[in-house]
């Protein structure tokens, strides 16, 4: 019989070690999966059981803490964020029923302790064993609350945002969306972030960062990217001659210059220099008709164009810049396969198939002003666990899109702009300001979006910002200049490193 | 070994209490020390009956309860004060077995059908008016004053005595394929199935099916009876499929947990929800929770069980679903543990059947440790999603007087026959 009964200890053996698998199934393999699960109650619970890491912002004001709840013998650490909406764009919010945004979800790794090194996995482990509370780790970012503070001001009532960014680091100084929603009604009182309206633009999306999801037509902002292009690949320089009748010819139609109260403005004789300098049209859909829409958008995607930005923050909220098809109510990325479909003269002052985002611009702008190096933009200067030891984030470059003598050319042509031409409104007393402004058109008779992208002090920039505003009757200069320059001049009176 | 266990113990009461400070009183560190005077008794009782038994069994019996108190500890204070209650009970039991059967069990056989019969009572039990009382809409416990009973999982072990006993003495006949010989038993067992089925006590019925099965092929060695029967069974089960909603939903809990579009849910009268908040409801979440253990667990005493509001997430979760509390507070490291000391007891008690020397101890012990494993199974595995899922305890563990009282008269019994077996040799 015992040849029997070793077929049947045989049988009871597989039977416990296919639970044994089944386990490892469900709590190794399918476990990221469950996680995710919108039903998954527990989960949800369990992440406001760790005591979450506090987000800072860079002189050490706290933007996100927690607030101590017990119930059902558990303790609970729930979010708070003590001021309101005004770094709601880059901290987001930590909710039970609303999941996580912004850096909340970004740096949720940090937040709930899970970065820890080996030893502090294994402690972390023996917390676990000992039933003591997980700590997560502290957040400091870059965020400068003046500059944050002032943009929002500035920005008032007009739909849009502003971003502003250290260019030889990345590390993003200002990040404001208007309008915007405070994340502590995100738990409890939805219904007032839905009810948010805007005298400026309907609907008034109060959740939708402007700044890193909005997609707007660049205008003439994009001319530093063809500018750029046409200098660095050696086929032009700042001072090869053109000659602007007031409107250049693509596919044999004329397309005019910005159009003042005596019709398109008409500049003659003059050089690529003063061509940026005065926002000149028709000497750019030249440019764009001689480099042709391949090598414009080459340097386009240098500069990061149609990939998604390499910041810090969740990655489904960022849009990518590029080439839109729009069918109906839809936005379609082109494939750079796709780049035929533009049309290179009106690319090349920004209009046509393009759409950008304010934090891609002040990509642009930061690396002219980084000797055309790009760093990466993020938002965690530096993070403290909970025992005490304190992680860098180091600056990383992203890549070089263009040589630095190209940059230099670029940066002496966008001062002239701010001293002489389109953006004398972001002129700063002693300080020399590199500038470029940017009025797109959307239609006949629609409003335009207006940009001003810039950095100072223009021989070593401290600060570079990229500003948009959605529905205005003026321009660039006029409306979007003027905000800059209070930013910049925020950051600027800022102690120098006072925020690293 | 036992010391080992009780310290284990100790640090398992000591963890749930630190973790849960506000609401546990200190007092609570002296259970752990409590039951260990209690298993030092149950080791000295055993000592002096069975000297020769296997020494590892009761080590790993304590080592499972006090896990499983613990955990119901963690769960519910109150009710591991009445468990508590039950273990008492259930090793007084254990020692009551070892005292009266200390001379031979063997004796057992000549009571066969008294065994049969008394299995078949105890499954009734429930069914009589004023005493019976149903939980859950099945109707398997019965009631005095305030405690509650489960008498079918006593019948169990009086099942798995008849079996073995009716089975060794009609051996070398039922070999040969006899109709009549098989007549009594599938008297006994067949009525035992049928009250199972009416009662929707599936788990069961399936854990006394594959018993059957594991007994008879021990004793004839026939494959083919083993073939037959889950032939039967399947045509059984697919019949019990067309006829019974309850069966079908269990199956279809299985097969499609989750679903993305709304269903008509049976329970919220034909309310159009998703699958998962309805009748998959507990199975999913308690796959959440095993989930949410994951590797290295979240530590006992931590595990998220309730909403902020208090309220439950997991209806049953000390109970049928106490595997599920435990893999979200051990994770996959003590999982594999709580199963790895499942399987040594199962070998051990395998161990055991093969070194003893007559059929009838071989039967009944091989019985009795199958029984332990294929229930261990059949609740695990519906938890886990192998099989469908069919409400029964996890032996040792779960929350539930009348299952740890059987699975300690269980334990006795492995240790007479492994008593018998060391002492022959």
């Amino acid at each position: 019989m015992n040849a029997r009964i070793r077929l049947a200890a045989l049988a009871s053996l597989t039977m416990l070690v296919a639970l044994i698998v089944a386990s490892t199934y469900w709590q190794a393999w399918a476990a990221p999966d469950l996680a995710n699960k919108s039903d998954n109650s527990i989960q949800q619970i369990s992440q406001f059981t760790i005591d979450r890491g506090r987000i800072f912002a860079a002189n050490g004001t706290t933007l996100a803490k927690n607030r101590i709840t017990h119930a059902g013998g558990q303790t609970y650490y729930f979010r708070r964020y003590p001021l309101g909406s005004l770094t709601a764009a880059a901290v987001g919010y930590a909710t039970q029923t609303r999941s996580r945004a912004g850096l909340e979800r970004s740096a949720n790794d940090y937040l709930t302790g899970a970065d820890q090194s080996l030893a502090g996995a294994i402690k972390q482990i023996g917390d676990r064993l000992l039933g003591s509370t997980i700590r997560g780790s502290d957040v400091y970012t870059s965020l400068n609350l003046d500059a944050q503070r002032i943009a929002t001001q500035a920005l008032g009532s007009n739909c849009g945002a502003a971003v502003a960014i250290e260019p030889s680091t990345g590390r993003v100084l200002a990040l404001v969306t208007t309008p915007t929603y405070n994340p502590n009604d995100v738990e409890g009182h939805y219904d007032r972030i839905r009810n948010i309206t805007s005298p400026s633009c309907s609907p008034a999306s109060p959740l939708l960062d402007r700044a890193t999801q909005g997609l707007y037509p660049p205008g003439s902002a994009f001319k530093v990217v063809t500018a750029a292009a046409a200098l660095d690949t050696g086929r032009f320089t700042p001072n090869s001659s053109f000659y602007d009748p007031g409107y250049c010819t693509e596919y044999g139609q004329p397309v005019t210059n910005f159009k003042d109260q005596f019709g398109p403005e008409v500049f003659g004789h003059l050089t690529l220099a003063t061509a940026l300098q005065d926002s000149v049209n028709s000497v750019f859909c030249n440019i764009g008709k001689a480099l042709g829409m391949r090598t414009l958008m080459n340097y386009a995607r240098r500069f990061g164009f149609d990939q998604t930005p390499p910041i810090d923050l969740p990655s489904d909220a960022l849009a990518i810049s590029g080439l839109y098809q729009r069918s109906h109510q839809h936005l379609r990325l082109l494939s750079p396969s796709q780049d035929g479909k533009g049309d290179p003269g009106r690319t090349a002052f920004g209009q046509d198939k393009l759409l950008v985002t304010p934090l891609q611009m002040a990509i642009v702008a930061a690396t002219i002003a980084n000797n055309g190096k790009e760093m990466r933009p993020h938002l965690v200067d530096r993070v403290r666990r909970s025992n005490g030891d304190i992680v860098r984030i180091r600056p990383q470059t992203v890549g070089q899109p263009i040589k630095p003598e190209t940059a230099i050319e670029l940066t002496q042509m966008m001062e002239s702009a701010v001293s002489a031409g389109t953006g004398q409104a972001a002129q700063i007393p002693g300080v020399r300001v590199a500038g470029k402004t940017g009025t797109a058109e959307n239609g006949t008779g629609q409003p335009n979006t207006t940009w001003f992208i810039s950095f100072a002090p223009a021989d070593a920039p401290r600060v570079a910002v990229a500003v948009v505003l959605q529905n205005q009757t003026g321009t660039g200069g006029t409306t979007a200049a003027p905000i800059a320059r209070q930013i910049m001049q925020a950051i600027l009176s800022s102690a120098p490193n006072s925020n690293s | 070994m036992l010391i080992l266990v009780g310290l284990i113990t100790v640090t398992g009461f000591a963890s749930v209490y630190i973790a849960r400070q506000n609401e546990i009183s200190a007092g609570s560190l002296s259970y752990a020390g409590f039951f260990f005077a209690l298993y030092l008794i149950a080791h000295i009782v055993a000592r002096l009956t069975v000297p020769d038994a296997d020494p590892y069994l009761l080590p790993m019996a304590a080592f499972l309860t006090g896990l499983g108190l613990t955990e119901i500890y963690r769960l519910n204070p109150t009710d591991a004060l009445r468990q508590g209650l039950w273990v008492v009970i259930g090793l007084a039991g254990f020692a009551a077995t070892l005292i009266a059967l200390r001379h031979d069990f063997r004796r057992l056989e000549s009571y066969k059908y008294l065994f049969g019969l008394s299995a078949l009572a105890l499954l009734f039990l429930p069914a009589l008016p004023k005493i019976g009382h149903s939980i859950n809409g099945a109707r398997l416990w019965v009631r005095f004053g305030s405690l509650q009973f489960q008498p079918g999982e006593l019948g169990k072990i009086a099942m798995i005595v008849f079996l073995a006993a009716y089975l060794h003495s009609k051996q070398e006949v039922l070999a040969l394929g006899r109709l009549k010989d098989f007549g009594p038993l599938l008297a006994i067992w067949g009525c035992a199935m049928l009250v199972l089925v009416a009662t929707h006590d599936l788990g069961s019925a399936l854990l006394f099916f594959g018993i059957f099965l594991a007994i008879l092929y021990l004793a004839t060695s026939r494959l083919l009876y083993v073939g037959v029967g889950t032939a039967l069974f399947l045509i059984g089960a697919a019949g019990v499929y067309e006829t019974t909603a309850h069966v079908r939903s269990r199956v279809i809990i299985w097969l499609h947990p989750w679903t993305t579009q709304a269903v008509p849910c049976p329970t919220r009268g034909g309310l159009l929800m998703q699958r998962q908040e309805c009748e998959s409801f507990q199975l999913v979440k308690s796959l959440y929770s095993i989930a949410q253990g994951g590797f290295s667990g979240t530590g006992l005493g931590k595990g998220t069980f309730a909403l902020t509001n208090g309220k439950t997430i997991i209806p049953d979760l000390n109970t049928d679903f106490i595997f599920s509390a435990l893999a979200q507070e051990l994770g996959l490291v003590g999982i594999a543990a709580l199963l790895l000391v499942l399987m040594l007891f199962v070998v051990r008690g395998f161990h055991i059947a093969l070194l003893v020397d007559d059929g009838f101890s071989k039967l009944l012990c091989a019985g009795l440790t199958f029984g332990f494993a294929l229930q261990t199974f059949i609740i695990i595995g519906g938890i886990l999603r192998l099989i469908p899922l069919t409400g029964i305890t996890l032996p040792f563990i779960s929350y539930g007087g009348s299952s740890v009282v059987a699975n300690f008269i269980l334990l006795a019994g492995l240790l007479l026959v492994s008593q018998r077996a060391n002492e022959a040799r």
